[in-house]
């Protein structure tokens, strides 16, 4: 409860800065949080605030000739920042997992999912097809997703969003990481399937104990999911706490205006009142 | 991000330099008969295969030629081919492409057709196909030329007229007559002019390659009128011992086929335009 | 899938009696009169009574729809008349020929391919490197220099300076050598940029990204995802340009004295033998539509999106 041990993933003063011909540009910066076992902490914030950078960052997928990033990122007492690119991989993917935002286009077109999954599963253990192929089937049943050894014969094109996007959570749970990262999982998702996807990701959290770094512009997704919340703006953290104390009562003006956005619309407030 | 700030740099020298030594080409072109020091057909077998002096800075060729006045003449074969194969297919697919746009239907389809189909099939081929037919010589190649690449210019102008057409439909009802020629000059022509431009450009590349290798196959130019590729043709045999005879015309015609496809691709780049390879 | 084929195979026809139809038509634009041509090859004097009839032996007196089908007729069994030069069937001229042809051009586009596939996936993966520049000037270079001048310029090198290779004729792979290289480098140009720009193009696609959060080796995304993606505009562009390909063996064959039907083609063009140009033209047409064919195939094996989507319909 709250001791070293359940502290997964810890980012201390992480700065990235873009070099340009005429300098370096703030990408992000005095970024601080944690990844708790178990837990799910929302990242919030409008398009360009800096969520993807930060998710790269930690995942060391930033262009290095282009971006230079200091501070601290801690996985369970690895300094992640500046690993060298072989221990790196080891933990892509094992460690840390990625959903990424558009199902449709994260697969490779030409191979079968199950064919993607297998080798995924592989690139990481010892385990011959036959095995991995059995571990994926499992994984695809734990999305409930339906006839998975016939669904892993099937060409990416030939999916849903909604299902493919369960692959992504299944290849992202069958190696039991350590971390989840979801970015935009239910953006490009009709209502329904958004409501499915959620529920999996939690499901993965209470059964298997990642922590979730869960990144959306949807306040719904975050106050249905979320524990934590922090809310960025231009590249910084400006308000972090837990998602009820962030709901009711927001400190921030920034937080406050992105809650407002959604109010609802009382039919005697002058318009002009609401700009 | 740095590498495309570069490239953007090249790009404003590039089309400059290109330009200027298209230029100055053009000019030595027509210039040639003054700035010859010789005649380039004056046979003189006393001085052949010199090695370059005062006299002949090129020197001579194995029929005593100078092989300097040839070259620059050559230019003036080339170039000034190349640039009436430009014209006249011009403005054959300018007739043919406006007519097919404008009348639309089945005309329209079934030029459009044949256009794909020549456009596709091997230019050479088609060149060398009709060449059987009218025989071997130079206006004969011409002729070939023109009546295969036409087609590039046709798509392009029926192109136009189309977009042209649906213009006329929005602003009709709007505006007087007068404007739609404002229409034409502010809109359509600036939207047609980098295609013809680099269009122009690569063909024109296209075409002086095709010119020499006829000549070089013996199918164009007949000597003894100095050509670039007749020239290599002819310098041929006297590899071992003068290969500068053809070291010089070679270079030329790379020279001049660089120039236009770096100018081509650099305006290509500038403006958006697709190339066809 | 076969239905697919099928219905391209039929495509065909269209296109071949258009090219009938053109070489039928050659012999009445051409000045030369088939059966003068004929009888001076064979060595006949030439009355009226005897050229008439001949003109009536080959047909000419018959409406020009008549000979048109006459013509595809004759073509289906492989008939294309007699050449003027050598009063032989042409057919068994061409047979006689082609198999040169064919060996210069396998062996010109084995060593693009070997050459290109590399050179352009290395290229586009490691952008801006010394590799990559080298690919981008060959790519220019190659485009832009006369064929028949570069090889000349191979053969100075290396035939006559060098004495590595013979400067021309066929008999053994020593004389393949020069010809196949020099047919080879403008494909190389061509299709080393396509692969360049196409695996350019697919490193910012989302799967490769997907990729390497997954974990999987670097190596293994470029060499197995990005090249089996990245490679098929470049076997377009091979199918595309089996024209540049002919060309090309015409040019090469010339220069090389390499006996091969493009060399036969340019013989015919001198001697106004209408008939083997007609053949030439006919056959340059139903290769170039079969390789477009044959393109499309292995587009559907490579990239499985084609066939089920056709499937589908």
């Amino acid at each position: 409860m709250g001791t070293e041990e359940s502290k997964v993933l810890q980012v201390r003063d992480l700065h990235v800065q873009l070099k340009t011909k005429n300098g370096v540009t703030d990408l992000i910066q005095d970024i601080n949080f944690e990844l708790k076992t178990g837990k799910i902490l929302g990242l919030i914030g409008e398009s360009g605030c800096g969520k993807t950078i930060t998710s790269m960052s930690i995942l060391q997928l930033l262009n290095p000739k282009e971006t230079t990033i200091e501070g601290s990122i801690m996985l369970k007492g690895q300094e992640l920042n500046g690993l060298v690119e072989k221990e790196m991989r080891k933990i892509r993917g094992k460690d840390i997992a990625f959903i990424m935002q558009n199902p449709m286009n994260a697969f490779t077109p030409v191979f079968t999912i199950g064919h993607q999954f297998v080798e995924t599963i592989r690139s990481h253990t010892n385990w011959n097809k036959k095995q991995a192929t059995e571990l994926a089937i499992e994984a695809m049943k734990q999305v409930n997703l339906p006839d998975p050894d016939k669904l892993l014969k099937y060409y990416p094109f030939q999916l849903s969003g909604g299902m493919l996007q369960r692959v992504m959570i299944a290849i992202a749970a069958s190696l039991h990481p350590a971390i989840i990262i979801a970015d935009e999982p239910t953006t490009a998702l009709d209502v329904n399937n958004q409501k499915k996807v959620l529920r999996h990701l939690d499901k993965v959290r209470s059964e298997y104990g990642s922590a979730i770094l869960l990144i959306s512009h949807d306040l719904g997704v975050i106050a249905e999911l979320a524990d934590e919340v922090a809310v960025m703006q231009h590249g910084k953290i400006v308000e972090k706490a837990d998602v009820f104390q962030l709901f009711d009562a927001p400190k921030h003006e920034y937080t406050k205006k992105l809650l407002n956005a959604r109010s609802t619309l009382y039919l005697d407030e002058p318009v002009i009142n609401l700009i | 991000m740095i590498t495309s700030i570069r490239m953007r740099f090249k790009n404003q020298r590039v089309i400059p330099i290109c330009s200027t030594i298209l230029g100055i080409l053009f000019i030595i072109a027509i210039v040639a008969p003054w700035i010859a020091p010789h005649d380039p057909i004056a046979v003189n077998l006393a001085y052949k295969l010199q090695s370059p002096s005062w006299n002949y800075p090129l020197g001579t060729d194995h029929l005593g030629r100078c092989n300097l006045s040839r070259i620059l003449y050559g230019a003036r074969i080339s170039l000034g081919f190349a640039m009436l194969i430009f014209i006249s297919s011009l403005a054959i697919g300018l007739l043919i492409g406006t007519f097919s746009g404008y009348k639309g239907g089945w005309v329209d389809h079934v030029l459009m057709r044949f256009c794909d189909g020549v456009m596709a099939f091997p230019s050479l081929i088609l060149v060398l196909g009709l060449v059987g037919i009218f025989g071997p010589g130079l206006p004969q190649v011409i002729l070939a030329l023109m009546l295969v690449q036409w087609v590039y210019y046709a798509r392009m102008f029926r192109g136009m007229v189309l977009s042209l057409k649906e213009q006329n439909f929005i602003s009709a009802a709007k505006i007087s007559g007068s404007s739609q020629w404002k229409i034409i000059k502010n809109h359509i022509i600036p939207n047609v002019l980098p295609p013809l431009v680099v269009m122009g450009t690569l063909e024109m590349g296209w075409a002086i390659m095709d010119i020499s290798a006829m000549s070089f196959l013996g199918l164009g130019v007949q000597s003894p009128t100095p050509e670039w590729g007749a020239m290599i043709h002819e310098g041929k045999s006297y590899i071992r011992t003068n290969p500068e005879l053809m070291l010089y015309p070679g270079l030329s015609i790379m020279l001049v086929i660089v120039t236009f496809n770096l100018l081509g691709e650099a305006l290509s780049e500038r403006y958006g335009v697709k190339r066809r390879f | 899938m076969g239905n697919y084929i099928l219905k391209r195979i039929m495509s065909i026809i269209p296109v071949f009696l258009l090219a009938a139809l053109f070489t039928t038509g050659m012999v009445h634009l051409s000045s030369v009169d088939p059966a003068e041509a004929y009888l001076t090859a064979a060595h006949i004097q030439q009355t009226d009574e005897i050229l008439a009839q001949k003109r009536h032996e080959f047909g000419l007196d018959q409406p020009f729809l008549v000979q048109y089908a006459n013509s595809i007729l004759k073509i289906c069994q492989l008939d294309f008349g007699i050449s003027y030069v050598s009063n032989k069937p042409v057919w068994d001229e061409v047979i006689y020929r082609i198999p040169a042809t064919i060996q210069l051009a396998l062996a010109s586009i084995l060593i693009a391919v070997l050459i290109s596939v590399p050179l352009g996936f290395l290229a586009g993966v490691k952008k801006g490197s010394a590799i990559d520049h080298f690919s981008r000037l060959l790519s220019f270079f190659g485009a832009s220099i006369p064929t028949f001048w570069l090889g000349y310029i191979l053969v100075f090198f290396f035939s006559v300076k060098l004495n590595l290779f013979p400067v021309e004729g066929i008999g053994t792979w020593q004389h393949l050598v020069l010809p196949s290289i020099t047919l080879a480098l403008p494909l190389i140009a061509m299709y080393t940029r396509l692969l360049r720009s196409s695996v350019l193009e697919n490193l910012q696609e989302p799967y490769v990204l997907f990729a390497r959060t997954r974990g999987l080796k670097e190596k293994t995304i470029m060499a197995k995802h990005v090249l089996r993606i990245a490679i098929s505009p470049m076997i377009t562009g091979l199918g595309m340009n089996l024209g540049k390909l002919l060309t090309g063996t015409i040019i090469v064959e010339s220069v090389f004295s390499w006996p091969g039907f493009g060399r036969y083609f340019i013989e015919a063009i001198f001697n106004r033998d209408i008939p083997v140009i007609q053949c030439y033209v006919l056959i340059a047409a139903i290769l170039f539509i079969l390789s477009n064919l044959l393109v499309d195939i292995i587009q559907m094996y490579i990239d499985p999106r084609i066939s089920r989507k056709e499937g589908q319909h």
